[in-house]
Parts: C-alpha cells; structure tokens; sequence
C-alpha cells in the first residue's frame, strides 16, 4: 500500500499548472498599451537600451519565439531586469522575501491557534457563547477589509497603548516576532473566520456520526470522546480549507505590508506598479503563484499523511 | 387497572418537549436576516444617491480654512480631512463608487462566469477540459496579486479596475456553476426535456440554469462583498480611485498619514464599508436560508 | 425462565423536540430483561426500537431529548438510570451496559487503528500495564473469531470486511465485561451467510459469560431463533410481549399476527398442535403488511396500529389501552381485542386488504 501513490500525477499536474503560471505571468507583459520598452525603461529610455531590450524580450519577433525566450531565461533564473534599482528582479525579490515568508508562517500559526479551539467549542456546544459570538463577528469580520482592521489595531495597540511598535520589521527572531505580531494578528483574524466556520460544522458533523456513540458507549470519559474521535476526524477536514485559504492569506501580506511598512515582496510590487517597474511585477507576481501552488502540495501531503484513507483511495 | 388512559408523566413531558420545538422553528428568523440586510442596503443606496440632498458640502472641494476638524465640530457631522473637506459627504459620495462597483463588476462577472460553467457542465468532454483547465490556471493565482498585475499593465483608474475584475473574477461563478450542471444534468427533468427533443441551448438555459441559480445567486452576493473590498483595497493602494475621487479606500489611505492625530479620516469609511458588506452578507445568509432551507 | 431481573423498564417515554414538531419516538415501553436472558426486541424501521435502546444507554442527544419513565438497573441498587447524571452514566457504560451499532462501517473511528480503538476500551474501567491491555486485547479477538489478530491490530476500519468489523465491534463492546449488552440490528448490513456466523457468535459469548442481551432486529426470523423472550414493538409503544414459544405459538396482537404472517414459510414455525398455530403464508409466498407506519409526530388518540388493522374497531380508534395481561403466564399484549386476535385462525391474505 503505497500512501503516495499518486505523487507522480500530481506531479505532473504540477508542472501543467506551472507552465499556465508563465504563460499568464508572459501575457501580463504583453498587456501593456503602447511600447513595453518604452514603458520598462521610463526615464532610462536610450535608444540602445530600448534595442536591447526589444532583443532581450524579442519584441519584434513572433510571439512562440517570445514565450521561448522568455522561458529561457526563466530557466537560467534570469527573471528580467529592474531598471529602477539597477540591479537584476532576481536580487531585488531576494531582498525582499524573508519578512513576507516570516509574515505569511506566523499569519498561518496564529490562525491556527486562534481557530482550531474557538471552532471545537463552537461546534460542541451549538448555541453557546462562543458559537453565538462567533457567529457574529464573522458576520462583520468578513465585510471588514484587512487593511482597515490592520489601521484599527495599529490605532489601538500603537498609538493609544503603545504596546507594539508602528512599523519596521525589527532585528533577531524575537524582533521579528514583536514586530510582526500585529501584521500577522491582522491577517489571522481575516483567516480565522472561515477556519472557525469550517471547523464548526465539521465538528458538528462529526458528533454525529456514529463512532462517536461507540466510543461513548465505552465508558471512557467525554473529554476523551472529544479529543481523540471528535476533534481528530473534525480536523482533517479542515487541512484542506486551511490549504485553499492560505492562498488569500498570501493576497492578504500585500495590504498589511503596506500598513505596517514592512520591507517584504508586497510592498515591493505595489511600488512596482507606482514606480511603473514591470520586470519587477511581473517577477513577483510569478513567485506568488509559485508559492501558492507548492503550499497546495504541502497541503495535500499533509492531508495524506494524517488521514490514512486518503492515501489509500487514491493509491488504487 | 386494566384499561385506563396512559397518562400523566407523558403529558406533562409532551409539554415540555413542545415548548423546545417551537422555539426551535425558526422560520421566522431566517427572514428576519433577509430583511434587515435589505433595510440596510436600502438605507445606503439612499443615502448615497441622494447625497446631495442630505449635506451641502462638495465632496472634493478644498477648504482649507477647516482642515482637519473632529467631528461634531463646525457643523461637520464627521469632521473634516487635511484639506478641509467634509468626511460625511465623501462618504456619502464615495458610496456611489463603491456600490457601482459592487453592482457593475458583480454582475458582468456573474454572466459571464455562468455561462462558462453551465457550457462547460453540460457538453463535458474536450469543451469542459479546456474551460477548466483556464480555471484553474487563475484560481493557481493569488487573486489580488493577479489584479493588481493587470492593473500595474493598463494603468490605475476605476475603469481598469472594472477591468481587471471582470477578467478575474468570474471563474468561481463558473466553478460553482459548472459542479451544480453536473449534477443537474442526471436529474429527471432534464432527461425528460432531451427526450422530448428540446435543442440542448433551450434544456441549458430554461431548464437547468432556472433550478441551480440559486447557488451562484447566493455566491454573488458574497462576492459584492468582496469586490467592494477590493475595490477599496486598490484604493488604498492607490491602483483605484484617482484623488480627488471620495472612494473609500483612498480616503482610509490618506487619512493613515494623519492617524496620530486625527483618527476619524481613516476610519470611518471603514465603518462605511463594513455596513455595506454586513448588508449585502447578510442579503445571502438569508437568501441562503430560504432558497436552500439547510440546519444552523 | 426463573432469573432475576437485570433491568427493568417501566413506561419509558423518549420525546424529541424537532422544528416539525415534538416526536414520540418512544411512547410507553415495559418490559424486563432477567439474568442471562435474551430479549428480543422486534418491530419495523421507525418503531422506537433504536430510541429505546439508545435512552437506555443514555447517548441520546442532550439537546431536544426528553425522556420520562424508569429504567431501572437492578445490580446497582435499582437506580433509575434516566436520573444519573453523564458521569454516573459513564461508569456504567462498558462496565454494566454495552452497545452494538447496526452499521460496522461507520461504527469506528475511520483514521485510528483497530488496535488503538480496542485498548482504549480495554483500559477504560481497569488499570492494567500496557503488555497485560495488550494480551487482553489480542484475546478479545481471538475469541470473536478474527485471525491474526497481531497484525490486525495494526489495521485501520477501512481494510476490514463487514463480517470482520462487526466482530472487532463485539470484541470492543465486551471488552470491559458488561452484563447487559444491546446489539441495535447487529446483522442487518451483513451478507446472510455471515448473519449467521455473527448470530452464533453472539450467542456463544453470551452463554459463556453469563450476560444478558437485548437483541433489536426488524426481522422476526432472527428473533425468534436467538431469543428467550420477545417484545414487539409499534408506533413507539411495545405492543406484545412474552416468551418466544408463546409468541409463536398464540400471537394475541394483529400486527405481531402479521409478521409471523410474513415470515417465508418454514421460518419460526410453530411446533405443530400447539392450539391454532397461525396460517403462515403458502410455500415461496411472502406476504407483507400493507399500509405505512405511523407519524409519531401527530399521533392519533386511539391505537396506532389501527388504519393497518383488520380487526379494527371504533372503540379502538377512540382511546387505546395499557399493556393487557393474555392467558399465559408473563405474556402481555396492547390491544382492546386480542381475545378475538388469537382466536382468528385462518388469517387470510383479504383479512389484510
């Protein structure tokens, strides 16, 4: 019994869906009205430059001859050239990944933190405070943009109680934890809510399957019957709601970085845009589909490891 | 002994058992849901188109002997920004903004994304492969990410935000639409009007979008929540709404400048937002509640 | 048929509060189980069979569940087990009173191993080292019949076969030596050649151990072959009792008369001359009962077996009746007219029309 037996056609669809990622990441390119050296060079505008580019990218070639080149120099990890810095899209995006890959873990930590508890309660105890008062803040939490509940925190916990700095990404893992509290509190609150929701309704289905009365009927303590059958099978349902929404999650670092001032990929592509920066964009817009495409597949092999049908459904 | 009524315990259980299922009806509850968010809506659609009736004040015109008044304050019913104009009003007009988006791009995408689903359900095959697989090439993309890319291409305004959303936004109407196809398609009804020889356009579109509507109904309420949200987002972003434009998202972006001193700039279009969206939210819950009576 | 009673239950009512209204899912249960005795309870989907024996364990759901009435478990100074409280419950439940649920395959917990699941009831009301849950464990299933067992301690529920689950389910359900065990239609999902294997099985431990059991099953067959006793249930309410010879023999309620009509010809037969045995249907023939059970939600004044009944009468639509004492000795029925009920001989095909 192989638990990964699917791994090479998932592997394959991988590399499907990554190819359709450089397709949509070479069009946006090609979106541009006008003259895309023009646009990319700016104010650096020389006609050799302009020619060079037109050679680099094979603007006057036909456009297989482009997505050629262009995957070439994907391959040699040559992600375009930013001339705002002056350095390759490569450096810049390397200066900027570790506070966003920081912010995106310690966002999905504390999701999980907050959610898997008050979700539990709410679902064994329908109608409770806790499923009541969930059920409300929801309601508001999901018509509340992220970036305004980020202002919110920061109005309260900054300004007001001092209690965490405004901005900056801070020195050493404990600094990066105390700056980054907020942003990713930010975040997890806007993620929590669908988590507390799905795991909600997977406990209450749950309780009302029928090993649940076996396990009862055992004699064994109610605090067990909930940890150990409830609580496990109610979880792994909610691996995969937990994978798909990581995906918003990562939409989500690009306004808290913004509000927070956190030097991290999300605020490097809406300077981009600002700064007319297109290789830029493009790259990281790239990356992010990449990132979200390998956490789907952590997504699904953590899903095969904890629920040992999984594996065996899709093996034979 | 023998033949007396089985009595008295029972009954008085009965009652209490009666009273428990009466109150768990709740029928009535789920209506409530619907009407309050339509009340809400229509008080903003209300307040909003008939801004100019409910405050004097030009939404974009500068002021600058009273900037940043608090509110209550000069008459300012909401105070004022760094240019002297009144909050209330910008609120007031910036709602036109953001519920011509919540409307505009929700429906075009809704249109669009459920006929590609409903093609894509019923013909199966290389057809439904093809649409899907497109699908999925942008579910593969972190929505906003792939907005603002497109907007970074074609350049910052409200129509391109228009735009990029419609270019987007529309593959989970077709996901949702094309899963509920599938399974419209084995009912009976549906191969009682193929055998009666109806043409395959005709069973798609008066036969099965009629019945499994209801979903990307329910879904498209969601979403004008959530274009709202991003409306405003690439205001704040200021990939939106040009200034002077009252939009939402724009204001909360400059009023972040000020947030020390006068909090009220970045915040109460906040809370602007937040209504909306609670009303539309809670447009489908109900909606949710009647079109497909489920448990709570 | 001397024994002590292990459990009594007196007047058992079990309502539930729906959003359609207020169930009566049980409505006036009696009956006892002695010592060592097996009880038969029979009745079809929706009777309250399932009910009965899930308020007796106490796993009824907490919310919209009101229950009346008295179950009294008599080693444990004739408590009433519907005043316990969950953790009183608790320690009777394994120890004392057990349960087997109808569908192996939802019976387990589907991502922990059989093994884990077995010694979680093993050690649940005894102290032991781990080797001795262990050895024990490994006994228990051994002796409900599942080869191998080291290696299939290992396994998850979704790599057994029905027969196989449905044994590891007994195995756990006698893992802490109860004396009374409920198996809620032990064998309905079951192919019938494994029925039978699961039937004897049952039998077997509960000769050997000496407990009581409550056997629950739709079908009269399997009832009547196991059982010391049976009680036949309709519309939430028990509606005959007594022991299975009697049973057979002078069934004194319509319905029960009914069902044996049903039974395919051979099966339960009555031992021959014992006073007006039941015409049980022609070879190959199977009758049914026509009409549809009844709401126990808007549940009518009179008997509830009524529109069904060919013995109807007004009087029986008007009010209906405590459980009546019949002729023979721990033999009780429901029904205004079970004098003429047994006495009604040719029960013909048109008496159910």
């Amino acid at each position: 019994m192989s638990r990964f037996g699917t791994l090479p056609r998932r592997l394959v669809h991988l590399v499907i869906i990554l190819f359709g990622i450089t397709l949509v990441t070479f069009f946006l390119l090609r979106l541009i009205p006008g003259d895309p050296a023009l646009a990319i060079l700016g104010s650096s505008y020389t006609h050799q430059r302009a020619t060079a580019i037109d050679n680099s990218l094979g603007l006057n070639k036909p456009i297989w001859t482009q997505y050629g080149l262009f995957m070439d120099h994907l391959f040699h990890g040559n992600l375009g050239y930013s001339y705002f810095y002056n350095e390759s899209a490569t450096t810049v995006i390397g200066q900027h990944v570790v506070p966003t890959v920081f912010l995106v873990i310690y966002a999905a930590v504390l999701a999980a933190v907050i959610s898997l508890p008050l979700g539990f309660i709410a679902g064994t105890r329908r109608g409770g405070i806790v499923d009541q008062s969930t059920r409300v803040f929801f309601t508001i939490s999901f018509a509340m943009p992220a970036f305004w509940l980020g202002i919110i925190l920061l109005l309260v916990f900054s300004v007001h109680l001092n209690v965490f700095p405004i901005s900056g990404f801070g020195g050493g893992l404990a600094g990066h934890l105390y700056y980054l509290f907020l942003p990713a509190l930010t975040i997890a609150l806007g993620f929590s809510t669908v988590l507390i929701r799905s795991l909600r309704a997977a406990t209450i289905a749950t309780m009302q399957a029928e090993f649940v009365d076996t396990a009862r009927m055992k004699g064994i303590p109610y605090a067990q019957v909930l940890r150990r059958h409830v609580f496990r099978v109610a979880v792994l349902s909610v691996v995969a709601v937990y994978g798909v929404n990581l995906a918003f999650l990562i939409s989500g670092t690009v306004l808290v970085e913004n509000v927070f001032s956190l030097p991290g990929l999300g605020q490097l592509l809406v300077n981009s845009v600002s700064n007319r920066d297109y290789p830029v964009v493009q790259a990281v817009a790239l990356l992010f589909a990449v990132l979200i495409v390998l956490i789907n597949l952590l997504t699904d092999i953590t899903q095969a490891a904890l629920d040992p049908r999984v594996g065996q459904e899709i093996g034979e | 002994m023998s033949q007396a009524w089985v009595m008295h315990p029972s009954e008085a259980l009965l009652k209490v058992a009666e009273r428990t299922a009466k109150r768990s009806s709740s029928t009535g509850r789920r209506r409530l849901v619907l009407i309050a968010g339509l009340a809400m809506l229509g008080v903003a659609i209300i307040c909003f188109v008939g801004a100019p009736l409910l405050t004097s004040y030009n939404p974009i015109k500068l002021d600058v002997l009273h900037p940043l008044a608090p509110p209550l304050t000069g008459g300012h019913l909401l105070g004022t920004d760094q240019f002297g104009r009144d909050i209330f009003a910008r609120i007031l007009y910036g709602g036109r903004i953001d519920l011509a988006i919540a409307f505009g791009a929700t429906s075009v995408t809704l249109v669009f994304g459920t006929i590609v689903g409903l093609v894509a359900g019923y013909f199966g095959g290389w057809v439904d492969n093809l649409l899907m697989r497109i699908v999925d090439l942008f579910f593969a993309f972190p929505f906003l990410v792939l907005i603002i890319a497109i907007i970074a291409m074609l350049g910052p305004s409200i129509f391109n935000m228009f735009v990029a959303i419609w270019i987007t936004s529309w593959v989970s109407y077709a996901r949702i639409m094309r899963a509920q196809t599938l399974v419209a398609k084995k009912q009976q009804y549906v191969l009682a009007a193929r055998a009666l020889g109806y043409s395959r356009l005709r069973v798609m579109f008066r036969h099965i979008l009629p019945n499994t509507a209801s979903s990307v109904i329910v879904f498209s309420m969601v979403d004008a929540v959530g274009n709202i949200i991003l409306a405003s987002a690439l205001g704040f972003l200021g990939l939106g709404a040009q200034p002077p434009s009252p939009e939402w998202g724009t204001m909360i972006s400059d009023g972040q400048n000020y947030i020390l001193s006068s909090w009220w700039i970045a915040t109460l279009p906040g809370v602007a937002i937040v209504f909306v969206g609670v009303a539309f939210s809670l447009i489908g819950d109900g909606l949710a509640d009647i079109l497909r009576p489920g448990d709570r | 048929m001397t024994t002590d009673a292990l459990l009594s239950v007196r007047d058992l009512h079990t309502y539930l509060a729906t959003r359609h209204g207020v169930v009566r899912a049980v409505d006036g249960v009696t009956f006892t189980v002695g010592q060592a005795e097996v009880v038969g309870v029979v009745g079809e989907s929706g009777c309250g069979k399932t009910v009965t024996c899930r308020t007796i364990m106490g796993l009824m759901p907490r919310r919209g569940t009101y229950s009346g009435g008295e179950v009294i478990y008599h080693p444990r100074g004739d408590a009433n087990l519907l005043n316990l409280s969950q953790s009183q419950m608790q320690q009777l439940r394994g120890a004392h009173l057990a349960m087997i649920f109808q569908d192996p395959m939802t019976a387990l917990n589907p991502v922990r191993t059989i093994g884990d699941q077995l010694l979680e009831a093993v050690t649940a009301h005894a102290a032991m080292t781990r080797e001795e849950a262990r050895g024990r464990a490994l006994g228990l299933l051994v002796r409900v019949g599942i080869p191998a067992p080291e290696q299939r301690m290992r396994d998850y529920p979704f790599q057994f076969s029905g027969g196989m689950l449905q044994r590891a389910l007994i195995a756990i359900a006698l893992a802490s030596e109860p004396k009374l065990l409920l198996a809620d239609e032990p064998t309905t999902s079951l192919d019938v050649i494994i029925q039978d294997q699961i039937l004897s099985l049952l039998l077997e431990l509960q000769r050997d151990t000496g407990m009581s059991m409550i056997l629950v099953s739709h079908d009269l067959a399997v009832i009547t072959e196991v059982c010391d006793r049976i009680i036949v249930m309709y519309g939430g309410q028990v509606v005959e009792n007594g022991d299975t010879e009697t049973i057979i023999a002078q069934p004194s309620h319509p319905y029960t008369r009914a069902l044996l009509d049903a039974l395919p010809a051979g099966a339960g037969a009555p031992p021959a001359g014992a006073g007006g045995p039941p015409q049980v249907g022609e070879r190959g023939k199977l009758r049914s009962i026509p009409g549809s059970p009844p709401s126990l939600i808007d549940t009518p004044p009179g008997c509830r077996f009524a529109p069904r009944c060919p013995l109807v009468t007004d009087e029986c639509r008007s009010w209906m009746t405590e459980l009546l004492d019949a002729a023979e000795a721990g033999h009780q029925v429901r029904c205004l007219r079970h004098e003429e009920a047994r006495r009604h001989r040719a029960w013909q095909a048109s008496d159910l029309a």
